[in-house]
């Protein structure tokens, strides 16, 4: 592997710029003619939008213009899609209601834009949109989905009759059914998944700038997938032709699922810089405006019932679902509840027989979609709270529970679409249970009783699917997008090397995981390869990161490109040498004839290929190559999470005291950088586990709006984590990856939580599992 | 933020002229609590006097058992005094674990006392020592100083100077962060005077704002005893209510940091 190449602990190069404060964000571009935009939002969930009168801000200084949804939709753009679409079982299409840029008629949540001010600067953009008088007519706002349903609910679309944006269904309702009723022991939960605001660190921005001789557009924007943005805001919002529009996902400061969509505030300043007749146009969101429009995830009601025969297998798992969509249908969030999560409810186990309902619901509630996992974590969270549930009711140890389900052989086909390739599940739990010292618990519980409190050890083995995802396959489950990577890579003639991705890294450390590669290839040092990402210019296409699919799909792309400028390095170098291919070596930035001491610097061949003075008959000169790949299966990362939490039935205060995780990710290019990943996973699962929730009050007013109220995981919240990994290589891709950039996240909510239900001894609690919470559940009891 | 005129004062009595002179001034000490208010726009005064300029305005003397802290004093200055740390290490340990360190080293006690944030740490202090509030003025005891959530006995162009107390035998401060914002969600301070005179003072629990818990000395008859708490019953109805903590669950909560603090006081 070399000191720099696959396996290596190579230290992150671009954090000598982040932690130096170098990192140039979307917000630190600065162009001649900059304007500001600033959005007049609504302050209620539900309201007719009456009139709105721009007289007195439109005299304010600076103000250029001042435009409303109608004006936007006059001009053509288009409404905002969802790329994936959904049958219900009826086989009918979702109901999916229109969402322009800029409301037109209704407003549907607090903080939905209804108009827009472009100023010379950003205080003066901001004072005339507080000048802006919208007149509403205030209407009834729906918020808790199960409520959304009823008959006299307020309605928000005309297209989704009582909210329903489809009714959809997965596996053998019949079968699963008869397989419950026929079991030995059956246990049932009703589970929530609370509602989180991704709360990247940098929030986000978009620069648009118009450049009227060319009739050209360029989008400096906080995006996890440029190309995407660009093929949206041409083909479905008309702002103009791909062609005449360049969109640079510059530095981007963390996105979490948060930065995949096309937000409206990109499509409008867009289109205003066109519009109001300025070079460019600059909106950076406050952290207020964050919380109330960026996307949020989760936010799932589950019912769930699960069969066991005399021998503690399992025979049934059927569930019910409702998920909260919010107000509009953002970009992916139809797949979200269904194939990215009820298609991982076997979970690490043999189970025949899976059914799952899911109704998707409108409410007055910013939109949810994809957040670190996405469909994942419900899933996780449904499965492994029901194994920990289930073994208590049965009387048995959860390991063992969970052991004697566990699939052993692989390939192994779920009833729910999913075939999982490899694994070995038993290692990871072993290996967790070793490090947590288990078989210690019940001393350690003792003593925490002796001080007082309530101690508990609750279990997770998640799995899930990553490496999104096999085109042909996604395409039949309705995606709009194919999910292929692509690579090109760019030697020069000096022989520094130029990796061109179409994942887009914004924290991942891509600039150095991707360089491993050539590293590793060629032995080349890191300081000679450069990593390019995250400008439609410059890379071919790509379809981004996110779904912890740029290891085993970004990186299998950039392997084929290597495999491609191998071969055709050797070729020139066995012309140079007058040597047979077959025999040539590269190796630490030497070319050389094998057993011999011919051979050529790695610059002189890659020089050769550029002179073209010395090539084989009829090859074409230089040296770079392109691939895409499309992968043929998911990637199935698993492991076993375990948590120890000490509960102060004072205070109901929890402190996890030791959390261990064994993960299998397959093949690991950079262990450090894996292991960062995983650290920030169990960070945001945990925050979810016992912090994070966004509430609305009954008439839409987000309650947790700022840090003041929405608790954000802080360090000094989490212990000093315990990771290790075991390995079963992933035959799925050239490089053997699984993927490790949800998996934190995903795995760890039902080890939390069991583990303090374990303390308090009883089930009846719900994330989060604030001190208030956990209070009241041992005050409620069972 | 809404524009403001920004200025600063020489003394007492030019911040109170100053103040008389300005349509809707404000005082403005550390920044902490005001700036975050009128960067939302939830503020909007028209002249800002800033008065951590005023000489000997930071100052903190120990003296004996007597103690003046100027209201300049910010949080960090007030953990890490060494001289106070022999005589009331209970005010120097309740300092140090307000905000984090950037709001510890601008914020400052004049400007916590004045805001009278209900959830904020210092009034409680101020009752349990009973201590005294000296402004341009006049000189205030502090049960008459807190007069309701956010309110004061002071007047428009009325600035404290500083506080002064006698530092009690012991004392101890037991504080419940609210998770979110780590404000107080209950913050109890008991400071035992001796001749058994014992204080109590509770912050973040009631809607209307810090108060005194006459029942809990009551109970302790003069002597730190955290068993003689059990029999207090913490009246919910006067407790607040948001999503972090029902009235019932801070109820107990000033129990439990009541006791705590009890215990730690009797060392
Ligand atoms: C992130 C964060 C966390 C915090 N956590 C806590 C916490 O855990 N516990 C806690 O108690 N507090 C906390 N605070 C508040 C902090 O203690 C503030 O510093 C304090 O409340 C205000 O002090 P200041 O000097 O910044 O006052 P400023 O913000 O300058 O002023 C506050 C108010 O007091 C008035 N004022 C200021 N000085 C005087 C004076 N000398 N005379 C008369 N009026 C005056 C001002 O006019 C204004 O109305 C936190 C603040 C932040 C930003």
């Amino acid at each position: 592997m070399g000191i720099e190449g696959i396996g290596a602990r190579v230290l992150r190069k671009e954090d000598k710029r982040f932690i130096t404060g170098k990192g140039r964000y979307t917000d630190d571009h600065k162009v001649a003619g900059m304007h500001y935009a600033a959005f007049v939002r609504s302050p209620h969930a539900h309201a007719k939008i009456k009139k709105i009168n721009i007289k007195d801000a439109s005299k304010m200084s600076g103000v250029v213009g001042i435009f409303n949804g109608k004006e936007l939709t006059g001009d053509g753009i288009g409404n905002i899609i969802c790329g994936w679409m959904i049958h219900s079982k009826d086989g009918s299409p979702m109901n999916m209601g229109a969402w322009s840029a800029l409301a037109t008629e209704y407003v549907r949540y607090v903080g939905d834009a209804v108009a827009v001010v472009i100023a010379e600067t950003q205080a003066e953009a901001t004072a005339a949109a507080e000048a802006v008088d919208v007149d509403y007519k205030v209407l009834k706002a729906v918020i808790n989905p199960e409520e959304a349903m009823a008959d006299k609910a307020p309605q928000l679309h005309p297209e989704a009759a009582n909210n329903i944006i489809y009714d959809w269904e997965i596996g053998e309702e019949a079968a699963t059914d008869a397989a419950i009723a026929g079991a030995a022991n059956v246990v049932e939960m009703e589970i929530h998944n609370n509602r989180l605001v991704p709360n990247p660190m940098e929030p986000r921005s978009a620069l648009a700038q118009y450049d009227a001789a060319e009739d050209h557009f360029t989008l400096h924007t906080t995006s996890q997938n440029p190309h995407v943005a660009r093929l949206v805001l041409s083909a479905f919002y008309q702002v103009a032709p791909e062609n005449k529009l360049r969109v640079i996902a510059p530095d981007v400061g963390g996105g979490f699922g948060s930065k995949i969509y096309i937000y409206p505030e990109e499509i409008v300043c867009l289109w205003a810089a066109k519009k109001a007749g300025v070079e460019a146009v600059k909106w950076t969101s406050d952290r207020s405006e964050a919380f109330l429009t960026d996307a949020h995830g989760r936010d799932h009601v589950s019912k769930a019932t699960m069969g066991f025969d005399e021998n503690n297998k399992i025979v049934g798992f059927k569930v019910d679902t409702i998920a909260n969509l919010g107000a509009y249908m953002s970009l992916f969030s139809s797949s979200v509840p269904t194939y990215l999560y009820a298609t991982l409810l076997s979970g690490q186990y043999n189970i025949q027989n899976i059914h799952c309902n899911v109704r998707t619901v409108y409410t007055n509630t910013a939109p949810v979609d994809a957040y670190r996992g996405a469909g994942r974590p419900e899933a996780t969270y449904l499965v492994e709270r029901m194994m920990e549930t289930a073994a208590r009711q049965l009387g048995v140890d959860p390991a063992e529970l969970r052991r004697a389900n566990f699939v052993t052989e692989f390939p192994h086909q779920t009833p729910v679409i999913m075939c999982y390739d490899a694994g070995d599940y038993g290692a990871s739990m072993d290996a967790a249970m070793e490090a947590v010292d288990y078989a210690g618990f019940e001393k350690r519980r003792k003593k925490s009783a002796k001080k007082g409190m309530l101690r508990g050890i609750g279990m997770s083995c998640y799995i899930e699917a990553c490496g999104i995802a096999p085109s042909a396959a996604v395409g039949s489950l309705g995606a709009g997008v194919g999910l292929w990577e692509s690579a090109e890579v760019r030697v020069n003639p000096v022989g520094t090397v130029e990796i061109l991705t179409g994942s887009h890294s914004h924290g991942q450390g891509h600039e150095t995981t991707f360089g491993q590669l050539v590293s590793d290839r060629f032995g080349l040092p890191s300081e000679n390869i450069q990593v390019v990402h995250g400008d439609t210019d410059k890379v071919q296409f790509g379809m981004g990161t996110y779904g912890s699919r740029s290891g085993a799909v970004g990186m299998s792309a950039i392997e084929k490109a290597l495999d491609k400028v191998e071969a055709k390095a050797k070729k020139i170098a066995a012309h140079m040498l007058e040597a047979s291919e077959g025999d040539i070596e590269i190796k630490d930035g030497e070319v050389s004839v094998k057993g011999t001491d011919k051979k050529l610097l790695w610059h002189e061949v890659c020089l050769g290929a550029y002179t073209g003075h010395n090539l084989p008959e009829g090859m074409e000169p230089g040296l770079k190559e392109g691939a895409f790949y499309d992968p043929t299966n998911f990637t199935f990362p698993a492991g076993c999470y375990i948590c120890e939490v000490e509960v102060d039935p004072n205070t109901g205060t929890t402190t996890i005291e030791k959390f261990v995780a064994a993960d299998d990710f397959g093949k690991i290019i950079n262990p450090m950088i894996v292991e960062g990943q995983v650290h920030g996973g169990l960070a945001q699962g945990i925050g979810q586990a016992l912090m994070e929730n966004a509430v609305y009050d009954e008439s839409g007013q987000l309650l947790s709006a700022s840090y003041m109220d929405y608790t954000m995981p802080r360090a000094d919240d989490l212990p000093s984590f315990d990771v290790s990994t075991t390995e079963t290589a992933c035959p799925g891709n050239p490089l053997g990856i699984k993927g490790c950039g949800e998996a934190g996240a995903i795995g760890s909510p039902p080890a939390v939580i069991n583990a303090i239900t374990n303390a308090i001894g009883h089930n009846n609690l719900s994330m989060p599992a604030s001190p208030q919470n956990v209070w009241a559940a041992i005050k409620a009891g069972e | 933020m809404y524009e403001t005129s920004y200025s600063r004062a020489k003394d007492a009595s030019d911040a109170a002229k100053k103040m008389r002179a300005a349509d809707d001034g404000k005082f403005l000490a550390g920044g902490m609590t005001l700036l975050p208010t009128m960067k939302q726009r939830l503020a909007a005064p028209s002249d800002l006097i800033d008065v951590t300029q005023i000489k000997d305005i930071d100052d903190i003397n120990v003296t004996r058992k007597e103690v003046t802290i100027g209201a300049g004093a910010t949080h960090a200055a007030v953990a890490s005094h060494a001289k106070l740390m022999k005589v009331c290490p209970s005010i120097c340990s309740l300092a140090s674990h307000i905000g984090d360190p950037a709001v510890r080293h601008r914020g400052t006690i004049g400007g916590s006392i004045a805001n009278n944030d209900p959830a904020a740490d210092y009034p409680a202090a101020m009752i349990a020592l009973d201590a005294t509030i000296v402004t341009n003025k006049r000189k205030i005891r502090a049960e008459k100083f807190f007069t309701g959530m956010f309110e004061t006995a002071l007047k428009d162009d009325e600035m404290i100077k500083a506080v002064t107390f006698t530092a009690p035998k012991s004392g101890a401060y037991a504080k419940f962060p609210n998770p979110a914002s780590r404000y107080a969600m209950a913050g109890v301070f008991v400071a035992d005077h001796g001749k058994k005179d014992i204080r109590v003072g509770v912050t973040g629990a009631s809607s209307d704002g810090v108060y005194r818990a006459n029942d809990m000395e009551k109970a302790m008859g003069g002597k730190l005893s955290s068993e003689a708490l059990d029999g207090c019953e913490v009246d919910e109805g006067a407790m607040l209510s948001d999503i972090h903590g029902s009235a019932a669950y801070r109820a107990n909560l000033v129990k439990v940091m009541a006791k705590r603090a009890v215990d730690a006081a009797a060392g």
